[in-house]
């Protein structure tokens, strides 16, 4: 048996392999299973995930484990619970809207399935290969799934348009990569990092090219600007509920492997990376709520301002401290909540003959759905980051890191943007409670639906209230990503 | 016990929420109405079990629960009661639950579900407004900061189907949040200097401190919380919502500004008020604000038609006075006039509402005159809430605003004390004037043709025949309060009599404690009360009773004995005139300074410019629409994800640039 | 380490090789007379009836995608078989759960109706 591989690592990879028993479990019911048993299959699917999730409290402390290939941590952890709660509000949003839409369920939950999985290797990956895996498993699900409904142009639109840039950053990242490996000679996070702190080799314009295109490849995940171009396109066409679920799982994951390969692999080159992070994160917050201001589709308008999002939570990675990296992971997890809940509500307006993300489909919602507005409202007010719900606390965080971290101007630009992202959230609030010409439908609830809404909207208020329990979590989670306090490390 | 002072508007607002459209409008009302009166009933309680405690010890806190525990932020959701809470919390409660009774009747045209949802937000309101004024650290305050701007915003736009009305309500959110961006990075810096948001530590530690000689931290820190200040409260350069904000019901205008919402900016900084002690830079920066704010304010109120309009500027214009005794550091006085103004301001309004409602919706006072005689009730306490803010002695208004005068005079800002002192004679000469345009001479034109104008159609037809036949007067449930506020504004100002007229101040001896840091109790500077300062406070005294008797006398000529002379003098000086209807143009000037440019980049930049023009093309709004177009649809398709590459492309270009460049 | 590469360098040399010189020594030795026959696609099949650019059915694409899985699944195997020795118990595990899931795949893929023609 090779070193640093034993049985043992089977057991600490049990949440992985029953997500992976699962998926596979849920193809063959598809096949097993009469045809129209899209409840069942659903069904099967949450199963599925309640058993990786509860898999993942079997152990604890922190492991490395296959060859060191990934780390079973609290951070890893942290990250998994997000993966698998947004993907179960994704499939407790799906099941209406794929009826609707006629697309066969069994294939559609197999690759909301294989995606979670591919996040989960994400979030332990500490070798570049494990991240490649992970990063590659969960793209290629969503190349498929944002062109899930064929008969719909914009849908192949988006998924095409996906696939291209996809790859193309992909290639990008590969080669970053490749010169990481070569100019360190490993692939491990762990090992290349100290490699990296030699004199000579921190001012190799080789090991800078590297670490600038591994932030280009990075930034294109994160839909950061300039790498943003396919967002909009995407999110307008793709599913409903595989918008929502790109938005949160697919930036949630491509995060944790930003923390990773930046504070674990390259903590030599923290200079390099942090100003170009620092730069990224003032456009993307700028250009994203700018342009959102304008949108009268809902899912674009939800676009932009997820870009504006992640510009956002990367002021967390430049500040850099451990305080900033626990600011990241509230913020992650607060936003799935705020923004899967605000997806959920456009997916309970469409109907049959209506799609309901126009704008002028939520006017007058009040008078006709009053919990579905107070809903929308609440989210509205969570992603402009307006107390007491779960988004101001988020937002409080990320800003006092940054404060903590001695970038105020940073702090200062960042709340100059969530004012001005208020105008375009507050606009759709104008049209469910201000307007009153009923063009828009009335939104059809089924009980999958208002269980998906009600988590989201009891962990908005929740976390406003009672940050408490979550800021704990978080603070112990950042605490075990390998080396935290990078600025404290360097001389 | 403290908790449920802000909890039973909070329940009121559920059930109105949750059921109102189902109930009837007496039993919404009766809801919104009764959480308002218990909760003042509660603060009644514990402002008395307050009283009881030793005058050092002031002090009664609630921890609801620990609310942010993490690293060195221990944030505790505490609830805190001490004398200026409590001053506040009755304000809050008592004007706020008189406003509610006068809704019933304000409101009894609405539909259910309209009715309702008013009473709702009114609630959520006040329990916001509670939240704030309770709240013993910067965080618990910001949820009531926000939630307060949050329902200004719903209840201004409450009539959602005049655009001018949500316009307003979406300007004076946008407004305030320039303000909170302020304040929130104020409160974010003064926690990475103390390392702590609680109001008593924060206190402690900066009277630990000497008073900063230069602008340092501590100048800067109040500088931010000040802009927040300006926000809520309406000063300049953010005052501009204010006056829009007419557009909600008389009622909330009311609330907004006499109870609720501006008195947040005050009250902000008179609970940090040993933090600005120490940053003298600061204080002299608010003091120059509030009193140009009271000055400017004034000068429009004289000129404005629009008899909500003129008691929006003079709120502005009294927010100013408020402001020029926090930078004088007269804390105690400008609390003081919060309170009596609460009084007088909520009068007006609710009297300019029943005229209001009396004449079916008719706002201009040119249209308006000899109302004394049907309307004897409203006449008579909007007469005493007009001699009130005018500062003619006796009166709670003269007490206040003397205070602040004198407070500033015995600083040594004569300057300040002098345009004080001409914003008092402008004050009363534009409530003077609405008093003899509206209620005296006679009116202009007969009432019918008001009708097709009014802003806000009344529900039934035989309403308005018998509004036109004969003008009734204010409703009771309408009655009564304005009658309870008419008391108020006689009486509020006797608890600070001044030593001088033989009282012995105790509203200001009642507040000292939360002024002062509770370790460091050092004396504050209150001027020695010796027969020489007396004499100079009575002197003062006569001198602004002197400017408000002249000041009425003024508005009699130019508004009741002499009409011709006022258009006269606006004639003279056209320019002047013009610039102060149109409120010195500061709107236009944000508009083209500000809003444009944002608007410009975002649309024509971003959107059309480089979204739908570049990349886009015309031609994704075809694919939407004509399927048909598929073979130009799918070429113009690769075509954009070219550019989408092309941006990737670039970017990578640019940060390879950028390290070639360094 | 760089030397660990010669035998593939090697390799690659003399399969280049290999065809240069039949292409080039052919070419050197053929005559170059051509008529209809020599220039049909094969000498002795079938008589081509229509023009070769020809749309073909989806399920070709589909087979030969399946053939390719399973042909790739053969470069897994084959290092496998090579360093078995050195993995035993876990080597086997990996490898059991790997084609378990090919077979999954493929068991989904017949059910499906993808392997049948009509």
């Amino acid at each position: 048996m090779p070193a640093g591989v034993s049985l043992r690592d089977f057991y600490y990879l049990l949440p992985e392999l029953v997500l992976t028993g699962g998926a596979l479990l849920v193809l063959i019911a598809d096949v097993l299973l009469p045809r129209r048993s899209g409840h069942a299959l659903a069904w099967i699917t949450l199963l599925v995930l309640a058993a990786t999730l509860a898999s993942l409290g079997t152990f604890s402390g922190t492991h490395e484990v296959a060859h060191g290939l990934i780390a079973v941590d609290e951070f890893a952890l942290f990250f998994k619970v997000v993966f698998l709660v947004s993907a179960a509000v994704t499939v407790l949003m799906s099941v209406r809207y794929l009826e609707i839409e006629g697309a066969s369920p069994g294939e559609y939950y197999f690759l909301i399935l294989c995606a979670t999985l591919g996040m989960m290797i994400l979030a332990g990956g500490i070798d570049l290969i494990t991240i490649f895996i992970g990063l590659e498993t969960m793209a290629v699900s969503f190349y498929i799934l944002v062109g899930f409904i064929k008969p719909n142009q914009k849908s192949n639109e988006a998924a095409v348009k996906y696939f291209l840039l996809g790859a193309f950053s992909l290639g990008i990242l590969l080669y970053g990569m490749s010169l990481l490996y070569g100019l360190s000679g490993t692939t491990n996070l762990r090992v290349m990092a100290p490699v990296f702190f030699g004199p000579e080799t921190r001012h190799d314009p080789r090991l800078i090219l590297a670490v600038m295109l591994v932030v280009a490849g990075v930034g294109f995940k994160i839909a950061a600007v300039p790498f943003h171009m396919w967002a909009p396109d995407v999110y307008e066409g793709a599913p409903t509920p595989v918008t929502a679920f790109l938005s949160v799982g697919s930036k949630a994951a491509s995060f944790a492997m930003i923390l990773r390969i930046f504070l674990e692999g390259l903590p030599a080159m923290v200079h390099d990376w942090q100003i170009l992070f620092e730069a990224l994160a003032i456009v993307t917050m700028t250009v994203g709520n700018l342009a959102a201001l304008t949108q009268t589709n809902l899912k674009r308008m939800l676009a932009y301002s997820s870009i504006a999002h992640a510009g956002y939570i990367l002021i967390g990675l430049v500040a850099g401290t451990p305080r900033g990296v626990s600011a990241m992971l509230i913020y992650l997890f607060i936003y799935t909540f705020m923004q899967l809940g605000a997806f959920t509500v456009i997916v309970l307006m469409r109907r049959r003959d209506v799609v309901g993300d126009e704008l002028k489909d939520f006017s007058g919602l009040h008078f006709r759905h009053p919990y579905a507005a107070f809903a929308m409202l609440l989210f509205m007010l969570s992603l402009g980051g307006i107390p007491p719900t779960a988004g101001f606390m988020g937002k409080f965080w990320l800003f006092s890191a940054a404060i903590d971290a001695h970038y105020y101007w940073l702090a200062v630009i960042g709340v100059l943007n969530s004012a001005v992202s208020l105008y375009y959230y507050i606009r759709l609030v104008v049209f469910m409670y201000l307007k009153k010409d009923a063009t828009g439908s009335e939104p059809s609830t089924t009980p999958a639906l208002t269980v998906a809404l009600a988590i989201a909207v009891v962990a908005t208020i929740y976390i406003g209230i009672y940050p408490r329990v979550l800021f704990e979590i978080a603070e112990a989670s950042a605490r075990t990503l390998g080396v935290v306090g990078i600025t404290a490390a360097l001389p | 016990m403290l908790l449920l002072i802000p909890l039973l508007p909070l329940v009121g607002f559920l059930l109105n929420a949750s059921f109102g459209r189902r109930v009837s409008k007496p039993a919404a009302g009766a809801i919104a109405c009764g959480a308002m009166i218990a909760s003042f009933l509660v603060s009644l309680v514990s402002v008395f079990r307050l009283i009881a405690l030793p005058a050092d010890a002031r002090a009664i806190a609630q921890q609801v629960f620990t609310w942010i525990s993490s690293g060195d932020l221990a944030v505790a959701f505490t609830l805190r009661l001490d004398p200026l809470s409590a001053v506040m919390i009755l304000v809050v409660t008592g004007i706020g639950s008189l406003i509610h009774i006068y809704s019933t009747a304000y409101m009894h045209e609405e539909r259910d579900a309209e009715y309702a949802r008013y009473f709702s937000y009114l609630n959520l309101f006040a329990a916001f407004m509670l939240v704030l004024v309770l709240g013993s650290n910067f965080l618990v305050l910001f949820v009531g900061w926000e939630g307060v701007g949050l329902c200004s915003y719903l209840l201004i736009g409450f009539w959602y189907e005049k655009k001018s009305a949500s316009d307003a309500g979406k300007k004076a959110f946008i407004v305030n949040r320039i303000g909170d961006f302020g304040f929130i990075l104020g409160v974010l810096l003064a926690f990475v200097h103390f390392g702590t948001l609680d109001f008593q530590e924060i206190a402690r530690s900066s009277a630990a401190l000497g008073p900063e000689a230069a602008f340092g931290t501590m100048s800067l820190i109040t500088l931010l919380l000040f802009v927040g200040a300006t926000g809520k409260s309406a000063q300049i350069p953010l005052y501009v919502w204010l006056p829009d904000a007419m557009e909600g019901p008389t009622p909330v205008s009311a609330l907004i500004h006499a109870a609720t919402m501006v008195t947040a900016g005050v009250y902000m900084i008179g609970r940090n008020a040993v933090l600005f002690s120490h940053a003298p830079q600061t204080l002299t920066i608010i003091a120059v604000v509030g009193v140009a704010t009271a000055l400017l304010a004034g000068t429009i109120g004289l000129v404005q038609n629009d008899i909500k309009r003129v008691l929006a500027y003079s709120t502005v214009s009294q927010l100013g006075y408020m402001f020029l005794a926090m930078g004088v550091g007269a804390y105690a006085a400008g609390i003081f006039h919060l309170y009596t103004h609460a009084f007088f301001k909520a009068l007006l309004f609710l009297g300019s509402g029943a005229v209001i409602h009396a004449l079916a919706g008719e706002q201009d006072l040119r249209r308006m005159g000899g109302l004394k005689k049907d309307l004897p009730i409203t006449y008579w306490t909007f007469l005493i809430g007009a001699l009130a803010i005018s500062g003619v002695p006796l009166l709670s208004g003269f007490f206040s605003k003397d205070e602040i005068l004198y407070r500033t005079y015995a600083s040594g800002h004569t300057l300040l004390w002098i345009v004080g002192l001409l914003t008092s004679l402008l004050t009363a000469i534009y409530m003077f004037r609405i008093v003899f345009l509206a209620f005296h001479g006679h009116r202009a034109e007969p009432f019918a043709d008001a009708q097709d104008r009014h802003a806000r159609p009344p529900q039934s037809g035989s309403h308005e025949a018998a509004h036109a036949a004969h003008l009734h007067d204010a409703p009771p449930a309408m009655a009564i309060a304005l009658v309870v506020l008419a008391v108020g504004s006689v009486a509020a100002g006797y608890v600070g009599l001044p030593q001088a007229l033989g009282g012995s101040n105790r509203f200001e001896k009642f507040l000292e404690p939360s002024f002062t840091a509770a370790d460091v109790r050092s004396t504050p500077d209150v001027p020695d009360d010796g027969a020489a300062t007396e004499g100079l406070e009575l002197g003062l005294m006569a001198v602004s009773t002197l400017v408000a008797v002249g000041g009425i006398g003024l508005a009699f000529f130019f508004f009741l004995a002499n009409p011709r002379a006022s258009d006269r003098v606006a004639s003279q000086f056209p320019g002047l005139h013009r610039v102060l209807m149109h409120k010195y143009y500061v709107d236009e000037i944000y508009d083209a300074a500000i809003v444009q440019p944002i608007r410009i980049v975002s649309e024509d930049g971003l959107w059309k410019g480089l979204d739908v023009r570049v990349i886009d093309g015309a031609v994704n709004d075809v694919a939407g629409t004509v399927g048909g177009a598929s073979a130009l649809l799918r070429r113009l398709q690769t075509g954009s994800v070219r550019a989408y590459a092309a941006s990737l492309f670039l970017g990578v270009v640019l940060i390879l640039g950028y390290y070639l460049w360094r | 380490m760089l030397s660990d590469y010669i035998p593939i360098a090697i390799f690659v040399v003399v399969a280049t090789g290999f065809a240069v010189f039949t292409l080039v020594f052919a070419s050197l030795l053929h005559s170059e007379k051509y008529n209809k026959v020599k220039l049909e696609p094969y000498e002795c099949g079938i008589e081509p009836i229509t023009d070769a650019r020809d749309r073909y059915s989806i399920r070709y694409y589909l087979v030969a995608m399946l053939f390719v899985i399973f042909d790739v699944e053969t470069v897994f195997m084959f290092p496998w078989a090579v360093i078995f020795d050195k993995l035993l118990l876990f080597g086997l595990i990996e490898m059991v759960v790997f084609i378990f899931i090919l077979v999954v795949g493929y068991y989904y893929a017949w059910q499906k109706g993808a392997l049948e023609w009509a």
